[in-house]
């Protein structure tokens, strides 16, 4: 078979199939195991009945959309307290409500936050304003 | 007729999917099988297809000249539209590919009594042309995040960028808004304007939409029927490192999302979607206008017959002695009178 | 022949029917086809399936096997051109060529529309060389190849004059000439082509030139314009023919020594290359710079453009010049030296008045006459006097061939500047890369053709109207020998105050030869700016 610019087009090619292949070299076959956060924060393990504001799988989807909610509702409407559907009131705060039972950032936060490609100090930006409480390592 | 045809394919395409997840539960097929039986044939396609086009060889020099060409030293060369080096081809290359150098040119006609002509400013498929491909290929780079363990170091600055507005939560890109847009015109455009109908093919009608609703069920995993962001991640990850796994509960939505990606990617190469590639090979944009300066080679040159000076000397001789032109051959002091009368 | 409309009659309608393009029947009706090649004609180069026969027959007698010349004349193409195969893959219709043809804008008929006229061969293509195409068929644009294809080929493939205008707007480059070109060499294939193109063919391939002038009589001719320049202003001028030794071996188009306005312009070289003392020949055997093989196929482009060459090597000259031609020019930038070179029995051009060295034919060696001009009046070896063409207001046509595969676009326009005065371009929009074709190149030049080629020439007779109104322009020039035919007969009947010119014709009017007559005339014979009453006195 006769080929012609044989060259130019074979680089192209090459170029080509690196830039799709990407993510195949770029991780070495390697996949970071997904994260399973620890529910073993003091407080947690002292609650009888594990239960967040909202369902799990709501709050894995929705939680920012809480977190805005929550923080539209106290800064602009002033208002501070949050009815959940199951009639249990919590007070709309970052800091006093949920990082009470999620005292710890790196395992509740960043986990996921990093295994989901997201920038740590920019998005989310939660933590612009707040201050994480402090963790034992 | 076109446009229903396509509709139709992809209404059809998405209820497979749906009804495959929903009432049949492959999430296997549709969540592993098909999208690497797709890369497969796009990555192969694509590669067969150029492969081909390398076969047939570009025998003569036929760049379109669209400016001044190299020529008297006090004469300026447009050495962008005229190339001549291969370093101007290059540059005009990279406008053709980067900015689509030639669509910019476009105008449209309006004819009025008399008839008079014109020739109106017309930008927008131009335009439309540009945010369609810049807003995919950012797409496109942005869903790296989903494929890769640790970040690529563009990946991050991009989104940051496409998210710049900050409004609404997840934080709107622009680059999801304007791919929406760009494929809406264009779709649009061939629908509304009576010559782009006319010249329409199922085959244009049908990547639009095809486009159309992955850039909408893309959209809607984000903002509306959200899907877990970590499962997409795990799936995606276990297949480009060749470990595949679909975790439970991903929702539907995803899995239209991605077999009509899949969908795209195995179309790709056996349509004119191909332009992509095509555009690179062109012979009349990626050759420079050198051909009165270098001999260009044809590699399948071959002799033909043509009529030689011998020949056409003995076929005139007599008049070209007559009218007193140079001759090779002599005229024969006796034969002249009978092949006179032949003639 | 059909009598052409009026240009207020003309009916120029861009709607479209009501029924899909490959649901359209061609329909063969005066005036918009022309006549197929002549028998004799088509035996005279030895080109297939010579015969009698008339585009308006239901039976076009095509040979038993026409369907499988075709498609393997179709399948060796694919193979030995990239351009066809990615032509026929990945044109997306964005439509951006739709509005840039001249026969569209004049037709109104959408088959006009390059992308249409694409879509004529590669339904085809699809059908037979594609997967979906085979599957899907109609859905994915294939088609059978009928003898209704056949026929749609035959109309739109010799509506188009390969002016390459959609190619420039075309985002990958997709070159519709490239398509007709192809498209005209599968027609020949199976004896479909016009007589305006084989007919030239056969003469240019047997006698020299296309209009078949016969080695004396292209003598006489010339020597008719000696005496005519003579007349003119006292000086005769001394060609030569096919004289050995000669440095230079010119070249022109027959049209040019054949019918007016260009035999002006054939003038116009005389008188120039008598004034600079330049030692060059005419051919009698090379006596065509026009190229219809082009028109035919490549292979007959080469067969008729390999004299050149041969004859420069005959007479044993240094370099060749080229007259002023279009479609000449694209062959000769194109193809000529990959055709029929290496010219390596030819030397490098050098201007012998300059001394300027022709670095941009280096290889071909061949150069044209407006840049050799161009070059004299740029380093002030001609006496010129612009005020002798005072009374034409003027614009320029760029030929499609010379602008769009070429780039020759300053040079005439240099040249122009130094030998008229009054110079007003047309919009920018119809001149340079973005001109628009005469409306009758690539063969289509003939009577029984004339009503598509008046709304082939709409558009750029549009452009001429502009300038005439705005700026009172009645003259035009041009650097083809085509043109100078086409844009006569369609000034004539859209803007008939503008006559045509050809760039040397100028230069003869404005040239202050050595030892001249005071000249009253220019060289049609009419009298020069200021010299009206020197005429009337004579009366």
């Amino acid at each position: 078979m006769k080929i012609y610019d044989g060259k130019y087009i074979l680089i192209g090619l090459l170029v080509f199939v690196g830039v799709i292949t990407f993510p195949i070299w770029f991780n070495l076959g390697k996949a970071a195991p997904p994260p399973e956060p620890k529910l073993d924060t003091p407080v947690i393990m002292q609650m009888a009945q594990k239960q967040c504001v909202l369902p799990r799988e709501e709050m894995r989807t929705g939680h920012m959309q809480i977190l805005n909610d929550w923080r539209t509702q106290v800064v602009r409407n002033g208002k501070r307290m949050y009815v959940a559907a199951d009639g249990k009131t919590y007070e709309m705060s970052l800091q006093n409500e949920c990082m009470r039972c999620h005292s710890n950032k790196t395992q509740f936060c960043d986990q996921c936050h990093t295994y989901a490609g997201l920038k740590l100090d920019s998005t989310p930006y939660c933590w612009t304003c707040h201050v994480p409480p402090k963790e034992t390592k | 007729m076109g446009i229903r045809f396509s509709l139709a394919a992809v209404v059809a395409l998405v209820l497979a999917v749906f009804l495959g997840i929903k009432a049949a539960g492959l999430t296997y097929f549709f969540g592993v099988c098909v999208p690497y039986a797709a890369i497969l044939a796009f990555v192969g396609g694509v590669v067969y297809k150029v492969l081909k086009w390398r076969r047939s060889p570009v025998p003569f020099r036929i760049a379109t000249t669209a400016g001044q060409q190299k020529s008297l030293p006090w004469i300026k060369q447009d050495r962008l539209e005229n190339p001549v080096t291969k370093k101007e081809v290059v540059g005009r290359m990279l406008l053709e590919v980067f900015l689509f150098r030639s669509l910019f040119r476009n105008t449209k006609f309006q004819m009025d009594q008399g008839p008079k002509l014109y020739y109106q400013w017309e930008k927008w498929l131009w335009l439309a042309g540009l945010l369609f491909h810049y807003a995919f290929f950012i797409i496109l780079v942005r869903h790296l995040r989903f494929f890769t363990n640790s970040l690529p170091f563009f990946v991050e600055p991009l989104e940051r960028l496409d998210g710049f507005l900050q409004v609404g939560l997840p934080g709107v890109y622009i680059t999801d808004a304007l791919f929406i847009v760009a494929v809406t015109y264009l779709f649009i455009r061939r629908i509304v304007i009576p010559q782009m109908r006319y010249m329409s093919l199922p085959a244009d009608y049908f990547p639009l939409l095809l486009l159309l609703t992955i850039g909408v069920t893309g959209i809607m995993t984000r903002y509306f029927t959200k899907v877990d962001l970590l499962k997409v991640k795990q799936l995606a990850m276990s297949l480009v490192t060749f470990n595949p796994i679909v975790p439970e509960g991903i929702g539907v939505i995803f899995f239209i999302h991605l077999f009509l990606v899949s969908i795209l990617l195995a179309y790709f190469p056996f349509s004119k979607l191909m332009h992509a590639g095509g555009v690179f090979l062109s012979p009349t944009r990626n050759q420079p206008n050198d051909s009165r300066i270098v001999r260009h080679i044809n590699p399948w040159n071959y002799p033909v017959k043509v009529h030689t000076y011998a020949e056409y000397e003995d076929h005139f001789r007599e008049k070209m002695v007559e009218a007193g032109l140079p001759v090779e051959k002599e005229l024969p002091a006796e034969a002249t009178t009978p092949q006179a009368g032949k003639e | 022949m059909a009598k052409v409309p009026k240009p207020n009659e003309l009916v120029i309608d861009h709607r479209l029917p009501g029924t899909g393009w490959m649901d359209t029947p061609v329909v063969f009706r005066p005036g918009n086809f022309s006549y197929p090649g002549k028998a004799k004609n088509l035996q005279a180069v030895g080109l297939p399936n010579p015969r009698e026969w008339s585009p308006t027959d239901e039976d076009w007698k095509l040979p038993p096997n026409w369907k499988q010349i075709i498609l393997e004349g179709l399948r060796e193409r694919l193979d030995k051109y990239r351009s066809l195969r990615l032509f026929m893959d990945i044109c997306v219709r964005c439509g951006a060529c739709a509005d840039k043809c001249h026969f569209y804008l004049g037709s109104g008929d959408p088959k006009n529309m390059p992308v249409l006229r694409a879509e004529l061969l590669r339904s085809v293509y699809r059908k037979d060389f594609t997967l979906a195409g085979k599957i899907m068929g109609k859905m994915a644009g294939a088609r059978k190849l009928t003898e209704d294809v056949i026929k749609e080929w035959f109309m739109y493939f010799f509506q188009c004059t390969e002016c390459r205008r959609c190619s420039l707007f075309c985002p990958y480059g997709i070159d519709t000439a490239e398509i007709t070109i192809i498209g005209r060499e599968l027609l020949n294939l199976i004896g479909c082509n016009i007589d305006w193109v084989v007919g030239p063919v056969a003469n240019c391939y047997n006698n020299g030139n296309h209009l078949g002038i016969q080695p004396h009589a292209f003598k006489d001719m010339i020597e008719f314009f000696v005496d005519e320049i003579e007349a003119v202003n006292g000086i005769r001028v001394e060609p030569t023919f096919n004289r050995k030794g000669a440095e230079i071996l010119f070249v022109t188009p027959s049209g040019d020594v054949f019918a007016d306005p260009g035999t002006y312009t054939l003038m116009g070289y005389l008188m120039l290359f008598h004034e600079i003392g330049l030692d060059y020949t005419w051919s009698t055997y090379a006596s065509e710079g026009g190229n219809f093989g082009l028109f035919t196929s490549h292979e007959m482009m080469k067969r008729l453009n390999a004299k050149m060459y041969a004859e420069a090597k005959r007479l044993g000259v240094k370099y060749i010049i080229g007259g002023e031609c279009g479609h000449m020019w694209r062959v000769i930038n194109q193809y000529m030296d990959t055709m029929n070179g290496p010219a390596d029995f030819l030397e490098v051009p050098v201007s012998p008045i300059t001394g300027t060295r022709f670095d941009n034919a280096q290889s071909t060696k061949m150069i044209h006459i407006v840049e050799f001009t161009a070059d004299l009046i740029k380093n002030g070896k001609l006496k010129l006097d612009p005020s002798r063409n005072d009374n034409l207001i003027m614009t320029y046509h760029d030929s499609c061939n010379t602008s769009r595969g070429m780039g020759f676009l300053e040079e005439p326009r240099y040249v122009l500047k130094n030998v008229v005065n009054n110079f007003y371009e047309m919009p920018p929009n119809t001149i340079r890369e973005q001109t628009f074709c005469c409306g009758s190149g690539s063969g289509l030049n003939n009577d029984e053709f004339m009503e598509m080629r008046m709304r082939g020439g709409l558009p750029r007779a549009n452009a001429v109207q502009y300038v005439h109104d705005k700026h009172g322009v009645n003259a035009m020039s041009c650097i083809c020998a085509i043109d100078r035919a086409v844009l006569t007969a369609s000034m004539n009947y859209w803007v008939p105050d503008v006559t045509i010119y050809g760039i040397h014709e100028l230069v003869g009017n404005a040239l202050v030869m050595e030892g001249e007559q005071e000249r009253t005339t220019d060289l049609r014979g009419e009298p020069l700016p200021g010299m009206e009453d020197a005429e009337n006195e004579d009366i």
